[in-house]
C-alpha cells in the first residue's frame, strides 16, 4: 500500500486515521465489508485488538503522537461484548483520552468511539469513510512533522536489589554482613 | 492506601516553563493503585508533555521511569546514574515521596505531578473514600469500627451534635452521619452501651507534626545493648 504523501507541504493533506477494532465486531464488520466489496476511504489503518476493552489511553495517546490525525475505537454494541463489558470500558478510556487530548491542545473530536456489530458491513465502511472526512476538515494533526522527532522515553531501571547491606550494628556490637553469594540476590 | 489525584496539565506546565530536560519519575505504590502516579500515569503524563511541546514549538525531551516505592531510600537510588542528565524531575508519588525524592538529590529540582488527597480505601473502580486521618490514638473500638475523628466534621467524640438530619451531616447534607452510622454498627453488634461510656477530651498532643516514629524493637534493643 502506497503511503499518502501528506508530510509533503506540496501534496495535498490525505489523513491518516488509525482504527483499533475489537476482533468480534468491528474487525470481522470490516471482513464483511471487504466481502461485500464495499468501498471505504483509504486512509484507515486497521489494528485489530482482542477487544476493545484492551485499549489504553496510552496507546490512543501514542497514535496521536505519532502522527495520527485521527483515531477510533470500534467495538461490539452494547451487551454484545464477548467479554461482556470491555466495549463499556473501552467508552471510558475513550472519554478520558479526548479530556487529555483536549488538555494537550488537541481537538477530541479527532478520536471517537464507536459500535459496529459484527453483521454491519455498511456501517464499518460508512464510519471509516466518516471518520477520515472529519481527520479532512480538522486538518493535519499539528504533531505530524514532528512526529518522528526524538522527545524522550522510558528509561531502563534496573530490577530491585537487595538494599544495600549496612554494618550490622546493635549497641556496642558491630559486625560487617555479607551476603552468601547463590539464589538470585547474589548480584551486587 | 495514600490517595491522590493528578494536577491539571496546565500547572504542571507552569511549574516547569523554560525546562527542555524532564524526567517523570513515577511510584509503583498507593498511587499507582488509585490511578494518580503509577508507570501508566507516568506514560500518559510524559506523552501529554512531549505533545504539549511539540505543538507549541518547544525544544524538550521528556524521559520516564517508574520507581517500586519513592518512600524508601533505596529505590531512590536507582535514578542517581541518570539524574544529572536533567534540568528538572517530576514526581509523580505522594508528597511525602516528592519530599523524600528531594531530600534524596537537594541539588536537584523536584516538582509534584499529583495533589495528595488523604489516606483511603477503594469504594468501587476509580472511587476512593477517606477512612483514617492519623490521630494517634485510635478509637475504633468503642465506635463500631466507623471513625469520627474522620467521618464526623466535627471530630465529635461523644455522640452527635444536634445538627443530625436523617442520617446526614448539617455541614454537608451528601455525607453521612457518623454517629448515625455508628450507632446503627453497634446495634447491630448488640453493644449499644457503648455509647453511654464517655471518651476523654482528646490528646491532640499526640497529633502534633511533623511526627516520628521508631519501631519498639529497635529503639529497646538498642537501649538495652548501650
Amino acid at each position: 500500500m502506497s503511503e499518502p504523501q501528506a508530510d509533503n507541504p506540496s501534496e495535498p493533506f490525505e489523513p491518516k486515521v488509525v482504527a483499533f477494532c475489537c476482533t468480534y465486531c468491528a474487525y470481522t464488520a470490516g471482513d464483511l465489508a471487504g466481502s461485500m466489496r464495499l468501498e471505504y476511504a483509504p486512509n484507515v489503518r486497521i489494528v485489530k485488538i482482542l477487544c476493545s476493552g484492551k485499549i489504553d489511553a496510552v496507546l490512543l495517546l501514542k497514535a496521536f503522537e505519532d502522527g495520527a490525525d485521527a483515531v477510533y475505537v470500534a467495538g461490539c454494541a452494547i451487551g454484545d461484548c464477548h467479554f461482556l463489558e470491555g466495549n463499556l470500558r473501552a467508552l471510558r478510556t475513550v472519554a478520558h483520552t479526548k479530556r487529555l487530548l483536549a488538555e494537550v491542545g488537541l481537538e477530541p473530536e479527532r478520536l471517537e468511539f464507536f459500535h459496529i456489530p459484527a453483521s454491519a458491513g455498511p456501517l464499518f465502511a460508512q464510519r471509516a469513510t466518516e471518520m477520515t472526512e472529519r481527520a479532512r476538515e480538522l486538518g493535519p494533526n499539528p504533531l505530524r512533522g514532528t512526529a518522528h522527532k526524538p522527545a524522550g522515553s522510558k528509561l531502563t531501571r534496573d530490577q530491585d536489589a537487595h538494599p544495600p547491606l549496612p554494618e550490622a550494628k546493635l549497641g556496642r556490637r558491630i559486625r560487617h554482613a555479607e551476603r552468601v553469594a547463590g539464589g538470585t540476590g547474589g548480584k551486587r | 492506601m495514600i490517595v491522590a489525584e493528578r494536577k491539571s496539565l496546565e500547572q504542571i506546565e507552569a511549574m516547569i516553563e523554560g525546562m527542555e530536560k524532564i524526567l517523570v519519575a513515577g511510584c509503583g505504590t498507593c498511587v499507582a493503585v488509585c490511578m494518580a502516579g503509577g508507570e501508566k500515569e507516568v506514560e500518559l503524563l510524559a506523552a501529554q508533555l512531549r505533545m504539549k511541546a511539540k505543538k507549541d514549538g518547544k525544544e524538550r525531551i521528556v524521559d520516564e521511569v517508574t520507581l517500586t516505592r519513592q518512600c524508601d531510600k533505596e529505590y531512590l537510588d536507582q535514578i542517581a546514574k541518570y539524574i544529572d542528565e536533567y534540568d528538572v524531575v517530576i514526581s509523580t508519588a505522594c508528597g511525602a515521596g516528592v519530599q523524600f525524592l528531594a531530600e534524596r538529590y537537594d541539588g536537584h529540582l523536584v516538582l509534584p505531578a499529583l495533589n495528595t488527597l488523604f489516606i483511603g480505601v477503594a469504594e468501587g473502580p476509580g472511587e476512593w473514600s477517606q477512612k483514617c486521618m492519623a490521630c494517634a490514638d485510635c478509637i475504633l473500638d468503642q465506635t463500631g469500627g466507623i471513625c469520627p475523628m474522620t467521618i464526623c466534621a466535627k471530630n465529635s467524640l461523644n455522640g452527635p451534635c444536634g445538627g443530625t438530619n436523617h442520617g446526614k451531616c448539617e455541614v454537608d447534607d451528601s455525607k453521612d452521619c457518623a454517629w448515625t452510622l455508628i450507632y446503627r454498627r453497634l446495634e447491630k453488634l448488640g453493644r449499644l452501651d457503648y455509647m453511654r461510656k464517655p471518651q476523654p477530651p482528646k490528646d491532640y498532643s499526640v497529633m502534633t507534626k511533623p511526627r516520628k516514629h521508631t519501631h519498639q524493637a529497635f529503639t529497646e534493643a538498642q537501649q538495652d545493648e548501650e
